[in-house]
Order: C-alpha cells, then sequence, then structure tokens
C-alpha cells in the first residue's frame, strides 16, 4: 500500500515535472544594454545591413542581332532594349532597325520611364525616334507592356507625332521550349498609322506585319546563336506607295543571329 | 570543359587551399571545435577550390565551415570576433536567445562590426542542444560564413549517444552572390534548368489527352507560373556540401560497429531545402531545432533551409551513404558513415523531380476551369489531390481574407484555399514509399515555454512575385512596411499563410516560435519553420525579449528581396 502510493507520488511528480518543463528551461533573455540608433533612416539602416529591397539594377538584351541575304544584297537588322531601375520604376530605352548594304532601311529609337501598375503589367511613357528611309519622325508615346496570360511578351503603344501624326505599334514574342536549352521564339510586330507618309512610303492603317519564328540554342542563358525566319507583309496604302516606289513588297528572309543579354 | 556532372559533384574533392596552394583540410577531417566559455572567431577570406575553379570564400578561423562552437548550458560566453575583411561583418547566433544587443543584426541589433575591428559577444546560455552561427550582413553567409554551435546540456543529454557527428550542410557557388541576384532580379527563372518543354506537352497529351493536357497548360498560362518551380537557385550554380566537402569528396564520419550515433544536422545554407536519408539505417530524430522531442523513427526528414535536426542512428559493420538531395533535384550534398575512413557505399540516384500541383497553388480544384487530370511531365506524378481527411485534425480553415496590398503589382497570386496539414511531407515527398517526417511527427518534450493561450492574433501571409522577383509579408515589402509591435510579456499567435508556391522557412529571431496544429495544441518548439505552399499555420510566441528583432524568411535573395519583418518587442 505504502509502495503504491509512493509510486502515484512519483508519478505524479513526474507528470507535474513534465507539464512545466519548458518553462523551466526557457529563461527570458535580459533587455539589451545598448542601442543602435532609432532614429536611423531606412537608408542608414539598410546600408548597415547590407540588404536593401529597393536597390535598382541594370539588363541590355540583344533581342535580335542578326544578318541576312536579301534581294537587295546583305542586310542587318537589330532588337535591342535595356532598363534600369527598381522594383516599381524603371528608365528604359528600345532601338530596332534594319540595315541594307551600307544604308540604314529602317530605325526606331525609343526611350521613357516605365512603372508597374498591376502584377502583370506595366505603364511606359517616352519619347521616339524614327530614322532610315525618308525624312525622320519624332513621337510622343505611350502604352503598357507586359507579360499576358500564356506567357505572352507584349508592347502596345499609341504614338503623337508632328503634323497630327498618330501611330500605334504592337509586339508579342513568347519562348517555346524544346529542350532546356533550344528555344523557339515566335514574335509578331505590326504598325498602325493614322495618316499618310508618303515620304516615308507609309499609308493609313495597318502598315506592316512582321512575323518571325527564331530557333536558338543557349550556350549560356546570356547568349544564343539561332536561325530564324522571317515574314514582312505591308498592307492597304503602304503597300501601293512601296510598289510604286520599286520597293520589295512581301518579303520571306531566313536569317542568322545571336541574342545576348547581359 | 567542365561536364556538368562533374561540376555539381565538385572536382576539387572539397580541398581547401592555403594561399601557398597547399591542402589545409582533407575530406575526413571532423570539423575543428572550440570549446568555451570564451571563443576567438576571426573572420577573413581565403582562396578555396569546390568546383576546380578558385573562388574566394569568407571563412571563419580559415575554415569553411567555421570551427562548432562547444558551450555548456549555463555558461556565460564571451565570443571575440575579428574582421579582416574590408567590408563590415557580423556573426548571428541562430536560435539562441539573448539579449536583443547581442544577436548580430546590424542596423538592428548593434552597428555591426567594422573592418580591422574586434566585437565582443557576452551572453548567457541557458539552453542546450544544436544551433548554428551565420553572417547578417550582405551575402557573405552564401559564400562561407556560417558554423555549427552544440550546447551540452546540464546533467548529460537527454537521449544519449555514445559518439556524434555534427552534419551542416550548404550549398556553395563559385558564382557572385550578388550576380545570382541581380540575375534572379534580370530572368528568374535562369536557374531553373528542369522547365517543361514542348515533348513534355506531347507526352501529357498521349498520356491525358488533348483536353486535359490543354487545360493544364492554359491554368499554368493563365496564372504566369511555373510548376516546376522549386528553387530558385539549383545545381546549374550550387555545389552542396556536407561539411565543406563536396560530394566528391565524401565527408567521412566514422563509428564502432553498434554504437549509437548522434548527428546534429544543420541547414546552413542560402537557398536550399535538402531531402536526407541514410539508405539502410532508420533515422530517430530526437531534437528538433535544438528542442529535445519525443523520438520519431523515420526513413527520411526535410530540413528546411536554416532547420536543425538531431538524429540517432545505430549502425553496423559497413558504410552508410548520407544523401541530402536538394528539393528540386538538382543535386545532392552527400558523405558517408563508416567503421574506417575511405569506405563508400552506394550512392543512390536523385529522385525525379516532381510538379507543383493543384494543392500547392492553394486552389480548389475547379478554380480555372476544367480541373486536369493529376499533372506529369518532368518527373513523376505529385499527388496534389490529397486525401484531406487524412491531414492533420479540425475542420479545414477557412479561406483566407488578404490584405489590401496583396492585390498590389508585386503579388502574383492568393492561395484561396488553404490547409494546416502539419502530416504533410511536401512536395516531392508524399507517397514516395518511404516514411517521411512531417511537423506532425514533432513533439516538443516538456511543452509550451508558457501555458497562457494568445491574447491576439498577427495573421501575415507570405507573398512574392516570382517572374519579378520581389518577395514580401502581406503584400510589403521591407521597405514599404513598419516594424511588427510586440507588448513585453504578451503571448500572442502569428499566423502564416504561404500565398505563394514556394515553401519559405520563416526565422524570428529572439523569441521561440510555438507551432500548434489545426485544434491549437502545442506541436513543437522551433526557430525556424517552413510553411508549405498553401499552408496555414500558426504559432504562439511570448514576447519576453525586449528590443528591435529581424523576422525574415530564410533564403537569403528572398529576404534580400523584401520578406523581411522587423519586430519591435517594449
Amino acid at each position: 500500500m505504502k509502495r503504491l502510493a509512493a509510486l502515484l507520488l512519483l508519478a505524479w511528480a513526474s507528470l507535474a515535472q513534465g507539464q512545466g518543463q519548458g518553462q523551466l528551461e526557457h529563461v527570458p533573455p535580459d533587455p539589451p544594454q545598448s542601442h543602435v540608433d532609432h532614429d536611423m533612416s531606412y537608408r542608414e539602416m539598410t546600408e548597415m545591413m547590407g540588404m536593401d529591397d529597393r536597390r535598382r539594377f541594370g539588363k541590355v538584351m540583344f533581342n535580335r542581332l542578326e544578318w541576312h541575304d536579301g534581294d537587295d544584297g546583305s542586310q542587318y537588322a537589330w532588337d535591342a532594349h535595356a532598363w534600369y531601375g527598381g522594383d516599381y520604376h524603371k528608365a528604359w530605352l528600345e532601338a530596332e532597325g534594319e540595315r541594307v548594304e551600307d544604308s540604314t532601311h529602317e530605325s526606331r529609337i525609343e526611350g521613357g520611364w516605365e512603372r508597374i501598375i498591376s502584377p502583370w503589367w506595366n505603364v511606359r511613357a517616352g519619347l521616339r525616334h524614327d530614322a532610315g528611309m525618308g525624312p525622320a519622325r519624332d513621337w510622343l508615346g505611350a502604352g503598357f507592356t507586359g507579360l499576358a496570360p500564356g506567357f505572352i511578351e507584349s508592347e502596345a503603344l499609341i504614338y503623337l507625332g508632328e503634323d497630327g501624326r498618330t501611330a500605334a505599334r504592337f509586339k508579342f514574342e513568347r519562348d517555346f521550349l524544346f529542350t532546356q536549352r533550344l528555344v523557339l521564339q515566335p514574335e509578331i510586330e505590326l504598325d498602325a498609322f493614322g495618316k499618310d507618309d508618303p515620304e516615308k512610303l507609309i499609308g493609313s492603317g495597318l502598315s506592316s506585319l512582321k512575323f518571325g519564328l527564331r530557333l536558338r540554342y543557349e550556350v549560356r542563358r546570356e547568349f544564343a546563336p539561332y536561325v530564324g525566319l522571317n515574314w514582312a507583309g505591308h498592307f492597304g496604302e503602304t503597300s501601293d506607295l512601296r510598289r510604286a516606289a520599286g520597293e520589295s513588297g512581301d518579303e520571306f528572309t531566313w536569317l542568322l543571329g545571336v541574342r545576348a543579354w547581359f | 570543359m567542365l561536364t556538368r556532372r562533374r561540376f555539381v559533384q565538385g572536382m576539387g574533392g572539397g580541398v581547401l587551399l592555403s594561399a601557398s596552394g597547399l591542402p589545409l583540410l582533407g575530406n575526413t577531417r571532423a570539423p575543428s571545435e572550440l570549446v568555451g566559455p570564451t571563443f576567438d572567431l576571426t573572420v577573413d577570406t581565403m582562396p578555396v577550390n569546390f568546383t576546380g575553379a578558385a573562388r574566394n570564400a569568407v571563412v571563419i578561423n580559415g575554415q569553411l565551415p567555421g570551427p562548432t562552437l562547444r558551450m555548456r548550458q549555463g555558461d556565460e560566453v564571451a565570443i571575440r570576433v575579428t574582421n579582416r575583411l574590408r567590408e563590415q561583418t557580423s556573426i548571428h547566433w541562430h536560435g539562441i536567445i539573448l539579449p536583443a544587443d547581442m544577436d548580430g543584426v546590424p542596423g538592428l541589433s548593434f552597428n555591426g562590426i567594422a573592418p580591422g575591428t574586434t566585437f565582443t559577444y557576452r551572453y548567457k546560455v541557458n539552453q542546450y542542444g544544436t544551433y548554428w552561427y551565420h553572417s547578417h550582413s550582405g551575402f557573405q553567409e552564401q559564400v562561407g560564413h556560417y558554423g555549427p554551435i552544440v550546447i551540452e546540456r546540464r546533467g548529460g543529454e537527454r537521449h544519449g549517444a555514445d559518439r556524434e557527428h555534427v552534419l551542416l550542410l550548404s550549398d556553395w557557388t563559385d558564382h557572385d552572390p550578388e550576380r545570382i541576384y541581380a540575375t534572379l532580379k534580370r530572368q528568374s527563372d535562369y536557374y531553373n534548368f528542369n522547365q517543361r518543354t514542348v515533348g513534355d506537352f506531347v507526352a501529357d497529351v498521349r498520356k491525358q489527352g488533348w483536353n486535359a493536357a490543354w487545360a493544364d497548360r492554359r491554368m499554368w498560362g493563365g496564372m504566369r507560373m511555373n510548376p516546376t518551380d522549386l528553387a530558385d537557385v539549383g545545381g546549374y550554380a550550387y555545389t552542396y556540401l556536407m561539411n565543406g566537402v563536396t560530394p566528391a569528396g565524401n565527408w567521412t564520419g566514422t563509428f564502432t560497429p553498434g554504437e549509437r550515433v548522434r548527428l546534429r544536422i544543420i541547414n546552413g545554407s542560402s537557398m536550399s531545402f535538402f531531402d536526407l536519408r541514410i539508405p539502410g539505417l532508420k533515422l530517430t530524430v530526437v531534437a528538433a531545432d535544438g528542442q529535445d522531442i519525443e523520438p520519431v523513427t523515420v526513413d527520411e526528414l526535410r530540413i528546411g533551409t536554416a532547420e536543425v535536426y538531431d538524429v540517432i542512428v545505430t549502425p553496423g559493420d559497413a558504410a552508410y551513404t548520407l544523401f541530402a538531395q536538394s528539393m528540386d533535384r538538382s543535386g545532392f550534398a552527400r558523405g558517408t558513415l563508416a567503421p574506417r575512413a575511405g569506405m563508400a557505399a552506394e550512392v543512390p540516384a536523385l529522385d525525379k523531380p516532381v510538379l507543383l500541383g493543384m494543392g500547392d497553388m492553394g486552389m480548389s480544384h475547379g478554380d480555372h476551369g476544367p480541373a486536369p487530370a493529376a499533372a506529369a511531365t518532368a518527373g513523376a506524378v505529385d499527388h496534389s489531390k490529397m486525401d484531406h481527411s487524412k491531414m492533420d485534425h479540425g475542420p479545414a480553415p477557412a479561406p483566407p481574407t488578404h490584405a489590401p496590398a496583396e492585390s498590389g503589382p508585386i503579388v502574383d497570386m492568393r492561395a484561396s484555399t488553404v490547409k494546416t496539414a502539419l502530416n504533410d511531407p511536401g512536395v516531392g515527398l508524399r507517397d514516395n514509399g518511404r516514411r517521411v517526417l512531417t511537423y506532425a511527427d514533432l513533439a516538443t518534450l516538456g511543452g509550451p515555454i508558457d501555458v497562457r493561450d494568445s491574447a491576439r492574433e498577427i495573421e501575415l501571409h507570405l507573398t512574392g512575385h516570382m517572374e519579378r522577383y520581389i518577395w514580401s509579408f502581406n503584400g510589403q515589402k521591407f521597405s514599404d512596411a513598419t516594424a511588427l509591435a510586440f507588448k513585453h510579456g504578451e503571448r500572442l499567435r502569428i499566423t502564416l499563410v504561404n500565398d505563394t508556391m514556394m515553401t519559405h522557412p520563416i526565422h524570428l529571431h529572439g523569441m521561440w516560435s510555438e507551432v500548434v496544429d489545426a485544434k491549437s495544441s502545442f506541436v513543437v518548439r522551433k526557430h525556424t519553420v517552413v510553411v508549405n505552399p498553401a499552408q496555414r499555420l500558426s504559432y504562439l510566441v511570448t514576447a519576453d525579449a525586449l528590443g528591435r528583432w529581424a523576422y525574415h524568411c530564410h533564403l537569403l535573395y528572398h529576404m534580400e528581396a523584401g520578406m523581411f519583418r522587423e519586430v519591435a518587442v517594449s
């Protein structure tokens, strides 16, 4: 009887101790003796931490640097963009164009500012300068860029130029992976203008559509040679103007190029 | 040219080179140990060669990982840290309960350790168990600034062993971590070489039919998410190390057959989750994050970044492979337990990577049109249709309500269906035929440190934008948020809802995180809590530590990108 009571007591004691063991083993720490300056600015604090989620980054991408053997001899084309900024705001620059033999056939340089407005879309504003054939044209531009459903990189911009000229430009591209390094990239680019610009062989309405298909091999993510094909078509008034000027009509070309970024 | 296989396995065999090019350390070394209560540590750079290319690492006392600091419960320790780098450094004592000014977070607890100066950390060690230390300055942790802490229990270990080894797992990279971070900002899927291809789509059409395969692609494409996004940085950039030794180097821990061997396993990586097993041995887990638990025997365990598990094994007269594959299956850390040095056992093949499923997205079936059949292409099927009746106890949590900022531009998804499911082993480990440890298996001995119920609740959602590579709590980056205020002495409940498709290890400095189950019963005391995609998990905190503390995701680049908060206890 006595033994049973002792056992019960022991059991109770160990139970009671078990209950509070966590409490017994934890000792709250002393308050800090010294304090970091509470008035430190965010900038000073993050500098001290070596951690700042507002840091700015930049990227330069040569999406297309390519050569093709056209009707008028060797042609070179480029499409590059760059950005610099933080998560919310970025400065951006784009250059796209084509050289035939020794003359710049087409050139668009565009730059400005971009801000994110939703998880997948940015709003963009900037200036555009078109050179190449005919007189140069300058534009104020605004629009959206982003990633549309289906991982489609998208750009949609409208422009306002001198003499009441207006224009719109749309561009869509997407990557299809055949392997982790072999990537097929279809691209569609559409240009439209509000009124005729005969000196630049541009008619109002949808003027041109370019469709490209490029198969690249990513030697590194940053460096990928590719082979591709490009089809460029002109429509309506533009088509007529070009024909009258002796320019080629719809064009289908094979091309070689590299895509590179850093 | 260096083949990828060789790169992942490591060419150099984990031999550290001194400035003169002489090997300093062999593969069978035990990480050197310093015994307290007084320690002298020097932080410096040193050339290392893990892959065939020499790189500069940040090392402590000329070692990577740094020396094991052995303390005794009750010690008043003094740790003099001298900085020989050209930049500021710091040491954070991960999991140690100490005064806020000794916690080692520059900008919050102190001003950091300037180049050429010595800072002395002093604190009383009231706890016991396995912990670790690492830099809290910039990206130093990624390049070697970490080491183990072992605190002996007053009165002897509760779970006795004849021998012990520390296993510190980490992810070495030859790349500059600044560049890794910038690269993630420029192209967030840069390091993912397991993405779905056109061939996978064709295979899915064959297997599941056009409708199911198309619906699956339409759903993922609609969300603009990637079901193979299991790790932001993987084997392309990482060579996984065990005690600072590459898989090819084969770190070896010896034992006498029949001994009970305690393995103190620390995930000291910057960005990697490891799934660890020792083919041929059962793992008896006896402590989690330094806290003794009711022993539980498993075949395999997932150890999140910064987590710690102690296991006891009883090996026979043979060699056993310590196999820790990264969660994305892009590589592994490997070592050997053997009666003698120089032995090796078969190294298992990496498991096939699985895809994230509907359950991981926090979507109920039918959220996005027709539910595709279980998606499977790149690898095996992950059973996203988990049997919820087997999950945890209690009712399923109500659909989460999201903070207004979560509807902002820096959050790419919000879970609409969440589960507590502490017994979910996580993506890639479900139904793999092995007994895998889950949080539901953990039971800290002695119960919680505070038996009070919580008086209030703070709900935080783990949020992010994978494509833009922005990470946050409640849709607010650190720079956008104010400090979380805890009242001194209060017992509060923190509920985390993971609105992302990634698994995040969340670390609260200074105070314990006491995880509770769906019925609010105490489960386990931790310093780092792993939250699965679309999981709702709660823990209680006693705010008994005055001062300013860091609270963050322990994936280094997530922390850097905004998944960080200050906690102010006053």
